[in-house]
């Protein structure tokens, strides 16, 4: 059977997608970020998932302001880079799993998450940018090591769904997963966040004590962060830190008991705190 | 948007200062402002808009104060009018503006303040938090 070994988190943060296509990694500004993820790197390829759930955002991209679907999984072979205003970016093809996925939405619709499935679709920097920084700066010719199967949720028109929720999602996610027979080696992303507000007089927000506590909770005490209201996420992480409920996806996915492998948390990252961290289920 | 049908969990938004949450309200108000922003995705379509922008903008039937907003790239006006980040990015990216240059416009600082605050570690929560209470 298909089984969840780990959940990664990271932030998405679009700078760090023309930094890598401009070949800008090693200018002082952006050195220590990517040195952040050089440990995530060894550990992705060492650790050789056949498949990648990557819980994201759409930044307006896939979708427009037509249809704000709030949990949505992308059930079609191949999505190409979304042209996000600058021309499609210079990143391999991203392959998907068709038959994976959609046993995955059936499962999940069957335990009453409602989703939205997806079969054609252009993924943003929301989901390349987590690819970039574990698989490394691939060119278009490459190919990405693993398969992935793209999951946004709407964090940009509110009310988005609660983190109580999101971890409730990732539960069902689990049991989707550990329903299909083939032996597959799953890692789940959740990403996006953390403290950043891209809005209003207010913008430029870093919350450092609010992150931390919340990198401590993801390992240690994810119920406990399921119980935190929108309000606190805008007032005390910004407007758009409400991504990090997108973590608590990932989280629920993975078992009560993991091992923190790795944590990286740096500010500035263009407006964002970035956060990352590795987790490994554990028995 | 409407104040009789601000709900109590809209309404508890209101208190933090500096912020528009970007409801369905807003979502209703911003449609075809936001719709404009999506058509620049196209690269013909960025040509034809920054070839006569104020000529390109009158299909997708703006407001005047969206309009007057588009052409002085007024950020934090256009968020005002229902615009929202994700959707107004279209606009600075076809100018060639990062998210850093575009959000700094939005909060009264130069572009090189806005910079050196992020550097030092961004802005404080402190006093940030509420408008009822600013000394939280």
């Amino acid at each position: 059977m298909a089984r969840i070994t780990a959940g990664v988190t990271t932030s998405h943060v679009p700078a760090i997608a023309a930094t890598i296509d401009l070949g800008k990694q090693q200018q002082p500004y952006w050195a220590p970020i990517f040195k952040g993820f050089e440990f995530s790197r060894k550990w992705m390829a060492e650790h050789k998932p056949d498949v990648a759930i990557l819980i994201y955002n759409d930044h307006a991209s896939a979708f427009d302001a037509t249809i704000f679907p709030t949990f949505a999984i992308g059930c079609a072979d191949e999505f190409e880079s979304a042209d996000e205003g600058w021309g499609r970016r210079p990143v391999p093809v991203v392959k998907g799993n068709s038959d994976f996925a959609c046993h995955i939405a059936q499962s999940l619709i069957l335990s009453e998450f409602d989703m939205t499935v997806v079969n054609r679709m252009d993924v943003d920097h929301g989901l390349t940018v987590p690819l970039n920084l574990l698989f490394g700066d691939l060119k278009p010719e490459d190919q990405w090591p693993c398969e992935v199967i793209p999951f946004p949720i709407n964090v940009v028109q509110y009310p988005p769904p609660t983190g109580k929720r999101c971890f409730a999602l990732g539960r069902a996610l689990r049991t989707a997963v550990e329903s299909y027979p083939e032996d597959l080696r799953v890692v789940v992303f959740g990403t996006g966040g953390m403290s950043h507000q891209l809005q209003g007089t207010r913008a430029g927000l870093i919350n450092r004590e609010w992150d931390t506590k919340f990198l401590d909770g993801l390992t240690k005490d994810p119920i406990g962060l399921t119980k935190i209201p929108h309000l606190e996420y805008v007032r005390e992480a910004g407007s758009e830190g409400i991504e990090l409920v997108m973590w608590l996806a990932m989280r629920g996915a993975l078992n009560d008991n993991v091992k923190e492998v790795y944590r990286f948390y740096h500010v500035p990252c263009s407006n964002t705190a970035l956060g990352h961290i590795i987790l490994e289920n554990q028995p | 948007m409407s104040d009789k049908h601000l709900s109590p969990y809209l309404n508890e938004f209101e208190d933090i200062p500096g912020t528009l949450v970007f409801n369905t309200f807003r979502s209703r108000q911003g449609f075809n402002l936001n719709q404009f922003c999506m058509s620049l995705m196209k690269p013909e379509n960025r040509e034809k808009f920054k070839a006569n922008e104020a000529e390109y903008l009158k299909p997708w039937k703006l407001t005047p104060e969206q309009t007057e907003a588009v052409l002085k790239r007024d950020y934090l006006k256009l968020m005002q009018n229902g615009g929202n980040i994700y959707f107004l990015a279209k606009i600075f990216s076809t100018d060639g503006f990062p998210y850093l240059v575009a959000v700094s416009t939005m909060t009264g600082m130069s572009q090189d303040e806005y910079s050196k605050m992020m550097l030092s570690g961004g802005r404080g929560i402190k006093g940030n938090r509420s408008k009822s209470n600013p000394s939280l």
